[in-house]
């Protein structure tokens, strides 16, 4: 047993680590979203929007399109999850990598994609889309965490005489659900504060409060209203917040966790295999289809075969200051995502923390606010920015900085949520032992919550980076110096009517693709490294 | 893992580089912009803005002054960007203000007022700031485009008035944008406004007819043009779209054969002015660079760069145009218009108002 010096001690590591995402989150969040909402708001307006049925409509249509989305992405990406946490099967290594891709996609260039498959326009469409989009957070949260899991309690109740399904609802499915409530909260936030999907696939009929909030803001600049909006957003997402950490307060606790590399085995019986290949036959289905299109597109110039977009991307045509080496594209992207990565780690890990670790009101709503980024409209904080960081030293406006650091908000949460359900489960036992053994608190949690974590902390590394890769959150709306990222790039060239505008921009988004595989096979990898080890 | 950590490493120690040279327009002091002593200046654009490298170095070379642009989304969240930074501005220099938005940029009090002496060679319709405010730069007409072969394989000829989309023959055949999201959307509904009057009975009865003909409305001008519209580079099924005057030549530019004709026409009578203009704002710390700047804008080397650059056309009188330009390019003989003033009086009720309608 450790001594009350001790406990002490850690007690007050734990404090200060919650310091550095306490500090990013006060200037970078709660003091730009805080002054935007502050210009604008006036309690009339709250009465305002409570009286509008047109905007009570969009509240409502926000809600429920989250939830549904957020049970079809469970139903199409649990059963990957499970394979992949589960099975040795060649591609694993690519599926897991692979589900990556549409969440880094520009929706722009998905909704394109779509329409090719004919889902243009509507209700289909939209919840298709964010199916697609949002399958790589199940799949790779709750497949992570499952692979983490030791099946030999499986094993036990399945020699008991249980069933296949018995034992995965009994024994698997309550050892897994805090990496079930992480995902379902990451997913719902996402839909909830869905933009491009709902603005281009719902146009004209339908819109979440995001879209109204980006339309209040960028374009009618109605700042009584968009402030209104946003409360009414904000508090939508901290009610689901509390009872996501309630519930999981209730589910998460101790259980042995095991290096995963030796969990996953080969399909033995037919069955197994038969199982394994069907799962991801779908999978690779679903999520490849609409991507297929595009690479397909990217090497059709003018309805042949062959390379003459990808060549005409490096030769610019009209001399212009705009041209982009696409080298030039991916260089930036990969700049801003590892300087993403690394402060959404800086801020996400020591909040993880301290989250792990106490369980007090304030702890709850120190979580609920490092969450709410992500179910902030991006275009409330991308205002706030510039009305709020324009003095120096902080005065970020049109310097490169603000992007990474505007990804690094939205990253930070991943980070979060995937690294509190694995540090909740590492014994207590453990770190009593080191600290009864003369181990310095800082010593025990390198020795016993890191190894553990490091896992955690790489499938959250690969979600940071492909948060920048795609450029989410505010940067898009904002004011910003000309470093053009692949997104960019792409928006560009379908900016402009013209063959050769449309296939260079297939080219490129295939181009991102490849990218983002390669960046997070080379993060699965590392891990692999790691974890080798113990 | 270190193969993987180096090359990282170098990205990440450029983009550190790269950042580090981000602030020069803040830390420079200088107010002047004589010739060979540096300046740098801010240029505050839409995403749309584009320049030649070598017309843009040359205007370096001449004066100094180096631009850095920094792009703020589609005009509109431009716009409001700036108003709400107003006093401690993005940029020196605002481009892409257009006729819709004019007088919102002018209500808030957005720019210094600057008259270059180009502004004298620019024709009448385009000086729509009398308070020289704002100096238009270049102008484009949102039109109807076409699909050449739908309506040829049809038999029928193609719409050319705003009536002819109305008609019973043309049923689901067209796509335009929101006029809520989109700027060509808003400025397709102000040409049915100065066509048909404000009210129920003007251009509210026609887009109902419009509605009941089984209009498209799409969120912007790319899901409209390369998802919606069958023509050229699109690929949808709908052969009528809203695009620009100068659509047709961009297709035929960006085709790899360059084809002897453009696949797509531009319906003449449904075309609305769109003049984009450019102003000094309020705050800059380099008012005379600025000035310069503006001057370049209205010069003969960025007003002949223009057309290939953004695909519209320069509003100086005799600039020359492109041969793309001159064989494909539409130019409506009278185009529909309003006053800047009238569009700010009553943008956000029609908006509105349309929404009600038809979104």
């Amino acid at each position: 047993m450790g001594s009350t010096g001790d406990r002490r001690r850690r007690a007050a590591l734990v404090a200060a680590a919650g310091l550095v995402p306490a500090a990013f989150l006060a200037v970078f969040f709660v003091l730009p979203v805080g002054t935007i909402v502050g210009m604008g708001f006036h309690p009339g307006a709250l009465v305002d929007v409570a009286g509008s049925a047109r905007l009570r409509g969009i509240a409502w249509f926000t809600l429920w399109q989250a939830v549904v989305s957020t049970v079809l992405t469970f139903v199409v990406a649990l059963p990957a999850a499970a394979i992949v946490a589960r099975y040795e099967f060649p591609g694993r290594r690519l599926l897991r990598a692979a589900v990556t891709i549409p969440f880094v996609l520009p929706s722009v260039v998905v909704a394109s994609a779509f329409e090719a498959l004919g889902l243009s326009h509507g209700l289909v469409a939209i919840l298709a889309a964010h199916v697609f989009f949002e399958s790589a957070i199940v799949v790779r949260i709750v497949g992570g965490f499952w692979s983490n899991l030791d099946p030999r309690q499986e094993e036990a109740a399945r020699l008991l005489g249980a069933g296949r399904l018995r034992a995965f609802l009994e024994v698997t499915l309550p050892r897994l659900a805090p990496a079930l409530l992480s995902a379902a909260a990451l997913v719902f936030l996402f839909t909830f504060s869905s933009f491009g999907i709902v603005l281009i696939l719902g146009a004209p009929h339908y819109a979440t409060l995001e879209v109204e909030i980006y339309r209040q803001t960028a374009q009618l600049l109605d700042l009584r209203v968009a402030a209104a909006l946003t409360i009414v957003q904000m508090a939508a997402v901290l009610a689901l917040l509390l009872v996501q950490r309630a519930l999981s307060d209730r589910v998460s606790g101790e259980q042995r966790l095991r290096a995963g590399t030796d969990v996953a085995r080969r399909p033995r019986t037919v069955r197994e295999r038969a199982g394994v290949a069907t799962v991801a036959g779908a999978t690779a289905l679903v999520l490849g289809g609409p991507l297929a299109v595009l690479v397909v597109r990217s090497f059709s110039p003018g309805g042949g075969v062959g390379l003459g977009y990808y060549r005409a991307l490096s030769t610019s045509r009209r001399g212009s200051i705009l041209f982009v080496p696409p080298w030039e594209a991916v260089a930036n992207s990969l700049g801003f995502a590892v300087v993403a990565t690394v402060v959404a780690l800086a801020v996400g890990v020591p909040a993880a923390a301290v989250i792990a670790r106490r369980r007090g009101g304030a702890t709850r709503l120190f979580d609920s606010l490092l969450m709410l980024p992500l179910g902030t409209s991006a275009v409330t904080i991308g205002f706030g920015f510039l009305v709020a960081l324009d003095e120096r030293p902080l005065d970020l406006r049109g310097s490169p900085w603000l992007i990474p650091l505007a990804h690094a908000l939205v990253a930070a949460p991943f980070v979060v949520r995937v690294l509190v359900p694995v540090l909740r489960s590492v014994d207590e036992r453990l770190r009593e032992a080191a600290a009864t053994l003369g181990a310095s608190p800082w010593r025990a949690w390198r020795e016993i919550d890191l190894p553990i974590a490091a896992r955690g902390a790489l499938v959250a590394a690969g979600f940071a980076f492909a948060v920048s890769l795609g450029e989410f959150g505010a940067t898009v709306f904002v004011a910003r110096p000309d470093y053009p990222t692949l997104p960019v790039a792409i928006f560009r060239f379908l900016g402009q009517p013209g063959d050769l505008n449309a296939g260079q921009a297939a080219a490129l988004s295939t181009i991102l693709m490849a990218v983002t595989v390669g960046a997070v096979l080379a993060i699965d990898r590392f891990r692999a490294g790691e974890l080798g080890e113990f | 893992m270190r193969r993987v950590a180096a090359p990282l490493a170098l990205v990440l120690a450029l983009t550190i580089a790269a950042c580090g040279s981000g602030n020069d327009a803040n830390s420079d002091s200088t107010g002047t912009a004589a010739a060979g002593k540096p300046v740098t200046i801010r240029l505050l654009t839409h995403d749309s803005f584009a320049v030649s490298d070598r017309v843009l170095k040359a205007f370096t070379n001449d004066t100094g002054i180096t631009v850095k642009v920094v792009k703020a989304g589609d005009a509109g969240a431009m716009l409001n960007q700036a108003i709400l930074t107003k006093g401690k501005p993005l940029g020196d220099v605002l481009f892409g203000v257009d006729n819709t938005l004019l007088s919102k940029a002018l209500d808030a009090g957005l720019f210094e007022t600057y008259e270059p002496k180009a502004l004298a060679d620019v024709a009448s319709e385009y000086r729509i700031d009398p308070t020289h405010h704002a100096t238009p730069v270049d102008h484009g007409e949102v039109c109807v485009n076409f699909d050449k072969k739908a309506f040829a394989d049809a038999g029928n000829p193609p719409p050319q008035t705003l009536d002819d989309l109305v008609d019973p023959r043309l049923k689901g055949t067209l796509v335009v944008e929101s006029p809520a999201t989109s700027s060509p959307g808003l400025a397709f509904l102000l040409a049915t406004i100065a066509k048909y009057g404000d009210g129920p009975d003007g251009w509210e009865a026609y887009w109902q007819k419009l509605k009941a003909n089984g209009v498209k409305v799409a969120d912007g001008w790319e899901t409209a043009y390369n998802g919606d519209f069958s023509g050229g580079s699109g690929k949808g099924d709908r052969p009528l779209v809203v695009s620009y005057a100068s659509s047709p030549p961009a297709e035929v530019y960006y085709a790899d054969p360059q084809p002897a004709d453009a696949p797509t026409g531009v319906s003449e009578g449904t075309c609305f002015r769109q003049v984009e203009l450019a102003g000094i704002l309020r705050g800059t710390r380099h008012e005379a660079a600025a000035r310069r700047f503006v001057d370049f804008l209205v010069s003969k080397p960025f007003q002949e760069d223009i057309p290939l650059q953004m695909f519209v056309f320069p509003v100086v009188n005799g600039t020359a145009l492109p041969d793309v330009f001159t064989k494909f390019a539409a130019t409506p003989a009278d185009p529909f218009d309003l006053a800047p003033a009238t569009i700010g009086k009553s943008r956000e009720r029609w908006i509105q108002r349309w929404t009600e309608l038809v979104g």
